[in-house]
């Protein structure tokens, strides 16, 4: 399982090849909340346009995705997030006082993380997939990221938020497995307090407000959705007593798998 | 009216949450006097001994949410007729004010959504006298306690739904607790790790998980209602 098999599983395949090859190669310096196509994104990967039609199953992401693919998927994310800290840790100046402290123990745990889904896959018979290259810059998008402190924790908001909402698109994937389902939703919560603290170090509330980006102006995609209010098909703003802003930040909403792959592939090389 | 002859009457009291406004009004008069607020149980699932009975299978786990969000809502609620909310700096006020709303949210949002299905529990009647609400340490800390509580709950609790779609709302849900649990520890604490610290979180990352047994013991010193949870699955 690598990277690339996820991507071609998930892939919806919206365009045409014709029109993928055409796309300019400096889309990759477009901001999150424009890239509209996952295909697109493939392209941005430097992927060879033939790889995505190896398993054209569109089919597939809509009839269920096993527990060793939620897991290398999350395991994705993990290596990311991961090496972002680490790398931000290890930059000189960049991080210092409760700053620096902060960013260590979220760091420990997105370590930690890596460790425990590595594991969890060995022991399922999977095979974990292999640690990606990241640009953390984006092409040059976040040129600043590892000594610009402000620029590092907006990234740091944007990946832990993007987790959440990750996590929690897959938890209904994982119900054959119960004890993988509650480790997931332990990691969740996790990524959670790590965005809750990273925005309020930023000057942000906790709490996602409709669907407010309140990082960089690229990553609009990360948020996109938070407002929604329907749930178990109630319109909750007709059964609670309190204002919708307040009710958008008492849930927050999934992402989809390719959702989220098309954010974390902006810094996969 | 039973409660009125318990020996601890002191900020006790019963959230009707279809009439909040009146709870408003009246529970500050519960500061003021020390009296009760007790309000008849409607068309709930309450017995005549005040007990309430969670259910069994989904509905029981959605109940037993239910049950831990009339909590919190309740707390914050008192928290915010308190002289520490009433004195309190901009930054904690804002973070309590928010988690109210959000608390009163998800309650109301459960009572409405089980309502679909079946019969929701009724209004929980909790105690809170151990509790001094115009010391800030004491606010914190019990809210510290609740939330970590609420997302060890939720994320014990998923295992034990059938419909991906409760498990979805319930997710929605437990992220937020942990946003809450989170800034609690934060403005609370001085270790500047803890708002996921060492005491939650073990060494594989992963947060806490607690039966619902687990949960309601730890629960129980703060609810007066007898909660019958023998028929939820686990």
């Amino acid at each position: 399982m690598t990277i690339l098999n996820l991507i071609d599983k998930y892939s919806q395949f919206a365009e045409p090849a014709d029109k993928i090859a055409a796309t300019p190669t400096n889309s990759r310096r477009e901001t999150f909340g424009k890239i509209g196509s996952f295909a697109k994104d493939a392209v941005l990967l430097g992927l060879p346009i033939g790889a995505m039609f190896l398993t054209p199953t569109k089919a597939a992401a809509q009839t269920g995705t096993s527990v060793l693919e939620v897991l290398n998927f999350a395991l994705i994310l993990e290596y990311l997030e991961a090496a972002f800290y680490e790398t931000g840790l290890s930059s000189g100046g960049l991080l210092s006082g409760d700053t620096r402290m902060v960013v260590e123990q979220i760091g420990k745990h997105e370590t930690a993380h890596v460790a425990f889904l590595t594991s969890t896959i060995n022991s399922l018979g999977g095979t974990p997939v292999a640690k990606p290259t990241f640009d953390f810059t984006a092409g040059g998008t976040f040129a600043d990221v590892f000594s610009n402190p402000v620029t590092f924790l907006a990234l740091a908001q944007a990946f832990e938020d993007t987790g959440v909402r990750a996590y929690k698109g897959q938890a209904g994937n994982l119900v054959s497995n119960d004890d993988v389902l509650q480790a997931a939703l332990q990691i969740h919560s996790v990524e959670a307090r790590h965005a809750s603290e990273v925005r309020r170090l930023r000057g942000s509330k906790g709490w996602i407000t409709q669907s407010a980006n309140t990082t960089a102006p690229a990553a609009d995609a990360v948020y996109a959705g938070e407002n929604n209010t329907t749930h178990l098909g109630v319109d909750a703003k007709t059964v609670v007593s309190v204002d919708v802003n307040a009710l958008t930040e008492a849930y927050d909403e999934p992402l989809t798998m390719p959702e989220v792959l098309a954010i974390a592939s902006l810094f996969i090389v | 009216m039973q409660i009125l002859k318990k020996a601890v009457p002191q900020k006790q009291f019963q959230i009707d949450f279809a009439d909040r406004r009146r709870f408003l009004k009246y529970s500050g008069a519960v500061l003021a006097t020390g009296a009760l607020l007790v309000s008849g149980c409607k068309d709930d699932d309450t017995s005549s001994d005040g007990s309430v009975k969670l259910g069994s299978g989904d509905v029981g786990i959605l109940n037993y949410a239910y049950a831990l969000e009339q909590l919190e809502a309740a707390f914050y609620a008192q928290v915010l007729l308190g002289s520490y909310y009433i004195g309190g700096s901009a930054e904690e006020k804002q973070i309590l004010a928010d988690i109210e709303k959000h608390e009163r949210a998800h309650a109301e949002f459960f009572k409405a959504a089980i309502a679909t299905v079946a019969t929701p529990i009724g209004a929980l009647e909790v105690d809170f006298s151990m509790i001094d609400f115009s010391d800030r340490t004491s606010v914190l800390s019990t809210a510290k306690t609740f939330e970590d509580l609420g997302v060890a709950a939720y994320n014990g609790a998923g295992r034990l739904l059938v419909n991906t779609d409760y498990l979805l709302v319930a997710g929605k849900i437990v992220s937020v607790e942990a946003r809450h649990a989170a800034a609690i520890r934060s403005i609370l604490d001085s270790d500047p790790k803890s708002f996921a610290g060492d005491d939650v979180i073990d060494a594989n990352g992963l947060d806490r998980a607690m039966t619902p047994a687990q949960v309601l013991a730890a629960a129980n010193p703060f609810i007066v209602t007898k909660i019958d949870a023998s028929d939820l699955p686990g």
